[in-house]
């Protein structure tokens, strides 16, 4: 097997977290196919740190780890005051960009 | 292993990795197909760990471990706990209310994998160099020398990032509070104001016999009231009804005393609990059962 | 010195205007005796210029630098020559009594003050038109007076009447100051300069094209402000000022403004003989449009008004002579201003002894009880009819003369229609003469039930019509006899005794004979049998001619009317075609913007989807960018 399929693998992950934020209507949900996507990113960076020989695709993925966590908790914070405020966790709910 | 790393992979590692690989693309798909937040989430869990297999298989040992702590330990359970705070019962509906949303973005993340693909298929990655000698230090201390001095500045400024992020979350979530708290008379006076349930809810239970929160306390004519439950286990449809049980076990009981006391038709009502309860077999309670219903109709 | 001459009646007319009501008293005084402070310093100047020899009479002052820009010199400056101070006496002259005269006219009037303000403006605007030396400030003078005259014809506004009078007259007005503000641009464009002397050394140089160009526009600027034919209609509404502004402005000086304009541009029309001629039929034209207008009117304002249109078309025909008639042309304009300026006093006076009744089928018999007036009316009357030895015999005399001796065919058609017009001349003057003053009484009560109690009216109106009888009688006798007006002219208009066909006595013969003629027809219709108080039917004509030979009728069938049309269609173009454009354009982004807003569903999905939608065509376009 060619490690090549890895990246195919995220490309095939990143593709359907693209998609999920997409069509799913609940924020929680939405928020978790970012994380999704994210993976896919840090499955494709590993499998370049092997491609390459050397680590810093793992560093880059570590760090994305660490951001991914920092966005969580805000994401996850305003996820809640959205939620206190208008007792709904749908997306939609929030559309005030138009009249 | 490591000089085979080069091109091509052990069968060992590609069996996992077909297997493995089937299964996080079904927990992917899962992920966003799922109606209720919860099956996604842990859906999504399923897949991260599946993800941190690869990394260990992938040579990024540290990644992995952390992968399976931070991802699936401590960030998929605050998806959990914010769903469970949000409402766990509150399952999607997944009827689309934007026209065509939901075919443009299948479009669209199919046309993206594709390009995805194909940019990938065009790319000549045919060199792996492997990380044997990368890893040769060990995997973790190769990171360590990394982080502390090719990416230190990096690493410093997303310690950063983290605090702030921290106190973001306080500051979001905290509501301070603007007016003065009511004291216990103004909310007494409150409550008889509106004139709904002054005295305190009634308890749950039948007869101190039935004791559990999910049981239904009973009214003088024998129906369940609904008043009696937690709201909570109310909206989930968890209530259990016991009231013609407790009845039937009334009538077992008494025609059991009746059949000792030779005594036909004698109520007691104060007979106590009934500690033997192979009820539900017997014909007569049946027939009470119905003469039940009939009368609470 | 000269500027004394315009700043007496300016001041006169700030100090009135702004001075309020604490000047009430004695504001009517002031203001003559500003005038006659005009008069006398131009009789100083004009005694002084006698003193020297012909050649130098010129006087120029130069005020200050108007408008000194590189390459367009506008001064003030003032040039005082033969032909100014004629005029500045004239103006002056007749202006201080007729001051003398409204201070009696204007006695019951609350807005006395502001009257003789409004005159002495007037005053310092005609004197600023004749001493300019150059176009631009000769405009500023021709605008003061034009603004003067809606002033005062719109005096009484709360009349209706006056007030759309005022309007019409600075309508009419303002087509001939086009005309004027025009031929100053050709000018500049042409000659690069405004002042007389230096405008008229060039025209010698010039092509004719242009210089007909300019004449013609001077003709429409001089037709404008003069009343003649086609822009004479609005000096008939302009009598419904009071009487001394119709005597002073309407027919003594300031319709005379044209003729002194086609005099002062005399080397243009020289040298343009087609606009000369379009002067000449200008002239002729109104001669006898005015005229036929007298005939018929029976308001005896609007009677001299008619007359004087006619005069000044003989003024105006004079002048379109060219070196033959400018003098005489003058001449006439002066003598002209004294009866004709007396004859309106006179009318005033008539009117102001019977209660303002105009109509003069009203009038009858008032030479007893208003003898003055009669003796002074009649004097002028005498004089514009042209009876020998009066003033208008000899210059309209030499006008007619001078009309055969331009020559050929057109002289003989001139000639005759000058000769023409003397007959309708001594005809309605006469109608005007026996309907006032002759036959039975036919006075009406006015409209609060008044009976009329004719008196003759007070000194201070009197002595100014005296005054005037005396210069109708003798300005012509001492102008003419040695030709004593001809040579003091002549170094400013040149003159030329033309070749006339007929000799002066056969003229003058023909002359007296068509006024016989004229007199005893109107003798015949008037004075032998009694005049209807109420106006008959009359011929086609003089029906006509009481509407002013439907001259306004003309103006509102073709100017108005078609002036309408244009509107209208103009606003038909503008909301089909102008507004269909940009309404269309409008409806149609709306339309867009309104499909377009579709997309703008306000859902951060939506908004996602064509993200990455974008994304993913980025993408591929690189990969194609590659693969090419």
């Amino acid at each position: 097997m060619n490690p090549v399929n890895y990246l195919y693998l995220a490309a095939l992950l990143f593709a359907i977290g693209a998609t999920g934020v997409l069509i799913r209507r609940n924020v929680i949900v939405v928020f978790m196919c970012v994380e999704l996507m994210l993976n896919a990113c840090n499955l494709a960076f590993v499998a370049f740190a092997r491609l390459h020989g050397n680590l810093d695709g793992q560093i880059i993925a570590f760090f994305t780890m660490v951001v991914a966590a920092a966005e969580v908790v805000v994401g996850l914070a305003i996820i809640v005051s959205l939620f206190r405020s208008r007792h709904s966790a749908s997306v939609d709910d929030a559309s005030l960009m138009k009249l | 292993m490591t000089a085979l790393a080069a091109y091509t992979t052990s069968t060992g590692e590609a069996v996992q990795f077909w297997v493995l690989a089937t299964v996080a693309v079904i927990g992917a798909l899962c992920t966003i197909l799922m109606r209720k937040a919860v099956h996604s989430a842990l859906c999504l869990a399923g897949t991260m760990i599946i993800l941190a297999v690869f990394y260990l298989a992938n040579g990024a040992y540290f990644l992995g471990i952390v992968q399976i702590v931070v991802y699936t330990g401590a960030i998929m359970m605050l998806f959990l706990f914010v769903v469970m705070l949000v409402g766990v019962t509150a399952a999607d509906s997944l009827k689309e209310t934007i026209k065509g949303q939901r075919w443009l973005a299948a479009l669209c993340g199919f046309g993206f994998a594709i390009l995805l693909f194909a940019g990938i298929g065009n790319a000549s990655l045919k060199d792996f160099n492997g990380l044997a000698k990368a890893n040769e230090g060990g995997n973790v201390e190769g990171l360590a020398s990394l982080i502390f001095t090719k990416y230190v500045f990096a690493f410093e400024i997303t310690g950063a990032l983290l605090i702030t992020a921290t106190v973001g979350a306080m500051v979001l979530t905290h509501r301070e509070r603007t007016e003065r708290a009511k004291t216990q008379r103004e909310r007494a006076e409150e409550r008889v104001r509106e004139g709904k349930h002054l005295p305190p809810l009634p308890a749950p239970g039948v007869y101190a016999r039935h004791n559990a929160v999910d049981i239904a306390g009973l009214l003088p004519d024998g129906t369940p009231s609904e008043l009696t439950v937690n709201q909570t286990l109310r909206e989930r449809g968890q209530i259990r009804d016991v009231s013609s049980e407790a009845l039937n076990d009334l009538r077992a009981l008494e025609q059991r005393a009746a059949d000792r006391l030779e005594r036909p038709g004698s109520v007691r009502p104060d007979t106590g609990r009934s500690g033997e309860g192979d009820s539900g077999s017997d014909p007569v309670a049946a027939a009470a059962g119905e003469q039940t219903e009939e009368a609470s109709k | 010195m000269i500027a004394l001459l315009v700043a007496a009646p300016l001041l006169g007319a700030a100090v009135l205007l702004c001075g309020g009501r604490r000047l009430d008293r004695v504001g009517h005084w002031l203001g003559t005796a500003l005038a006659a402070v005009s008069f006398v310093i131009g009789l100083v100047l004009f005694t002084d210029m006698l003193g020297k020899g012909a050649e130098d009479r010129t006087l120029n002052q130069h005020l200050f630098s108007w408008i000194p820009v590189e390459g367009f010199q506008a001064d003030v400056a003032f040039q005082l020559d033969q032909l100014s101070v004629t005029f500045v006496l004239l103006i002056s002259g007749v202006g201080t009594l007729i001051h003398l005269y409204s201070i009696g006219y204007m006695e019951h009037d609350e807005r006395r003050r502001r009257f003789f303000g409004y005159l002495n403006l007037f005053l310092a605007a005609m004197l600023l038109l004749v001493l300019a030396d150059n176009y631009l400030l000769l405009y500023v003078g021709w605008e003061g007076v034009g603004l003067a005259s809606y002033l005062l014809i719109g005096f009484w506004q709360h009349k209706p009447s006056a007030a759309t009078a005022a309007k019409k007259a600075f309508l009419v007005n303002r087509v001939g100051d086009m005309g004027l503000s025009i031929a100053i641009m050709l000018m500049f464009t042409t000659f690069g300069t405004f002042a007389f002397g230096d405008v008229l050394e060039a025209t010698g140089e010039t092509g004719e094209g242009k210089l007909t160009a300019i004449g013609l526009m001077l003709l429409l600027a001089a037709c404008g402000k003069s009343a003649q034919v086609p822009l004479q209609s609005w000096l008939g509404d302009a009598m419904e000022g009071p009487t001394p502004v119709s005597a002073l402005i309407h027919a003594a000086t300031m319709v005379t403004a044209g003729v002194y304009l086609i005099v002062r541009s005399g080397e243009i029309f020289n040298a343009a003989p087609d606009a000369q001629l379009a002067v000449t039929v200008v002239g002729a034209v109104t001669l006898l449009f005015g005229a036929i207008v007298g005939c018929a009117k029976d308001d005896i304002k609007k009677a001299l008004a008619g007359s004087t249109m006619s005069q000044i078309g003989y003024m105006i025909l004079a002048a379109g002579l060219g070196p033959i008639g400018y003098v005489f042309a003058i001449m006439h304009l002066v003598t002209h201003g004294f009866f004709k300026a007396g004859l309106f006093l006179g009318a005033g006076s008539v009117m102001h002894g019977m209660n303002d009744e105009v109509d003069m089928r009203k009038y009858g018999g008032l030479r007893k009880y208003m003898p003055v007036t009669f003796v002074t009316f009649g004097l002028g009357y005498l004089a514009i009819i042209g009876f020998p030895g009066l003033s208008g015999f000899f210059s309209k005399d030499k006008i007619i003369e001078a009309a055969f001796a331009k020559g050929g065919t057109e002289g003989w058609i001139l000639g005759s229609v000058a000769l023409l017009g003397a007959a309708i001349t001594a005809y309605y003057m006469t109608r005007v003469m026996i309907m006032t003053f002759f036959g039975e009484k036919r006075w009406e009560p006015d409209a609060e039930g008044k009976q009329p109690h004719p008196h003759e009216s007070p000194k201070s109106m009197t002595i100014p019509m005296i005054l005037l009888a005396v210069g109708s009688v003798c300005a012509g006798g001492f102008f003419s006899i040695g030709d004593r007006f001809m040579h003091w002219l002549e170094p400013v208009t040149h003159h030329d005794h033309g070749d006339s066909p007929l000799s002066a006595a056969t003229v003058t013969g023909a002359t007296m004979v068509v006024l016989v003629i004229g007199v005893t027809l109107a003798w015949l219709q008037y004075g032998r049998r009694p005049v209807p108080s109420v106006a008959p039917r009359g011929s086609l004509l003089t029906r006509a001619a009481r509407r002013d030979l439907l001259q306004d009728d003309f103006n509102h069938v073709v100017l108005v009317r078609g002036g309408e049309h244009l509107t209208r269609s103009l606003v038909y173009v503008d909301h089909t075609l102008v507004d269909g454009v940009v309404n269309g354009t409008a409806a149609s982004v709306g339309g867009l913007s309104g499909r377009l807003r579709k997309l703008q569903n306000g859902f951060a999905r939506s908004y996602a989807v064509s993200m990455f939608g974008g994304v993913a065509v980025l993408i591929a376009a690189t990969l194609l960018m590659r693969a090419v």
